[in-house]
């Protein structure tokens, strides 16, 4: 199966990369941008065709590598490959 | 002192780190490659400043897991001291032995200049050298420096004493003007619950030497070396 994984910054943990993407649009013009949040995405093939196995492996991975809980919060799409 | 300095894919300070240790010890310390999964007996394991893994993920995110580190955080864990510069720090806080997280400096830029910092305690391995309040001067280098922690593990830090060095001005005081990066409560550097495992992000070994411009860092590594023998 294949997870479309998203790694997002807590709410109220400082993102200047953000503020900065925030500040380049409306340099831009671009009037209505209010806040932004930068993150990550991430797309991995899993050899495990059980949703349940293949959710419990993919958390697995998120908690230990992709997502520093600390600051981040990480959720995902399941889809057969 | 026997020391070995841990040199990961990308590691740049590893040398300048060496030089330090053989200059107060008199001892070539062992290098490490990461992917080793055998460690020298060593008195003390210093993880270099640089760009492991090219900060891929996140700082210190894929060095944390290479097979020396599982050595490395056992070791630490077995109370063998460990002392962890600038990406060395990113490296045992995703590793789990120091807590908290290196972020983004609030500035975006890197930074890359000496900073003051003022020294915490005088009761470890190793500060003994320096005063209680010292004000010291290290170099900075690197664009994810801003240490961050939840308010309550911050405020429990401070109450166990855990903070090793803060940024401050020329008179010591701790102040936001003082604080290059936006790390939370100024904080420079940080030591495990006993005081054997330090994380800073300063480089004392890039002032460790008259040549250098300055010598403030090398009394860390003599420190240690008065420490360990």
């Amino acid at each position: 199966m294949k997870a479309r994984i998203t790694i997002t910054l807590k709410p109220g943990v400082l993102d200047p990369q953000g503020k900065a993407i925030a500040g380049a649009l409306h340099a831009l013009g671009f009037d209505s941008v209010g806040d932004v949040r930068q993150g990550k995405y991430i797309e991995i093939e899993v050899a495990e065709s059980d949703p349940s196995r293949a959710r419990a492996e993919i958390e697995r991975i998120c908690e230990q590598l992709l997502a520093n809980t600390i600051i981040e919060n990480y959720a995902y799409e399941l889809e057969a490959a | 002192m026997k020391a070995s300095v841990i040199v990961f894919p990308g590691s740049n300070c590893d040398r300048d780190a060496a030089v330090a240790l053989e200059a107060a010890s008199g001892l070539a310390p062992s290098m490490v490659w990461h992917g080793d999964s055998e460690l020298p007996a060593s008195d003390l394991i210093v993880l270099p400043g640089g760009f492991s893994y090219g900060d891929y993920l996140r700082s210190g995110a894929m060095a944390a897991h290479s097979p020396v580190m599982r050595e490395v955080v056992a070791r630490a864990r077995g109370g063998t001291p460990v002392l962890g510069i600038c990406n060395g720090f990113q490296v045992l806080t995703e590793a789990g032995l120091l807590p908290g997280v290196l972020m983004r400096n609030a500035t975006l830029k890197f930074i890359c200049r000496d900073v003051l910092l003022r020294v915490e305690r005088n009761d470890t391995g190793f500060t003994r050298r320096y005063a209680q309040g010292e004000v010291v001067r290290f170099a900075l280098a690197n664009k994810d420096g801003g240490y961050f922690a939840e308010e309550a593990t911050l405020d429990r830090l401070e109450g166990e004493g855990r903070i090793a060095f803060r940024y401050c001005d020329e008179t010591g005081e701790i102040s936001a003007a003082a604080n290059p990066n936006g790390s939370r409560r100024n904080i420079a550097g940080l030591y495990n619950e006993n005081g054997t495992v330090l994380g800073l992000m300063p480089h004392p070994e890039r002032l460790a030497d008259p040549a250098l411009g300055g010598t403030d860092g090398a009394k860390m590594f003599l420190s240690l070396v008065e420490t360990l023998h």
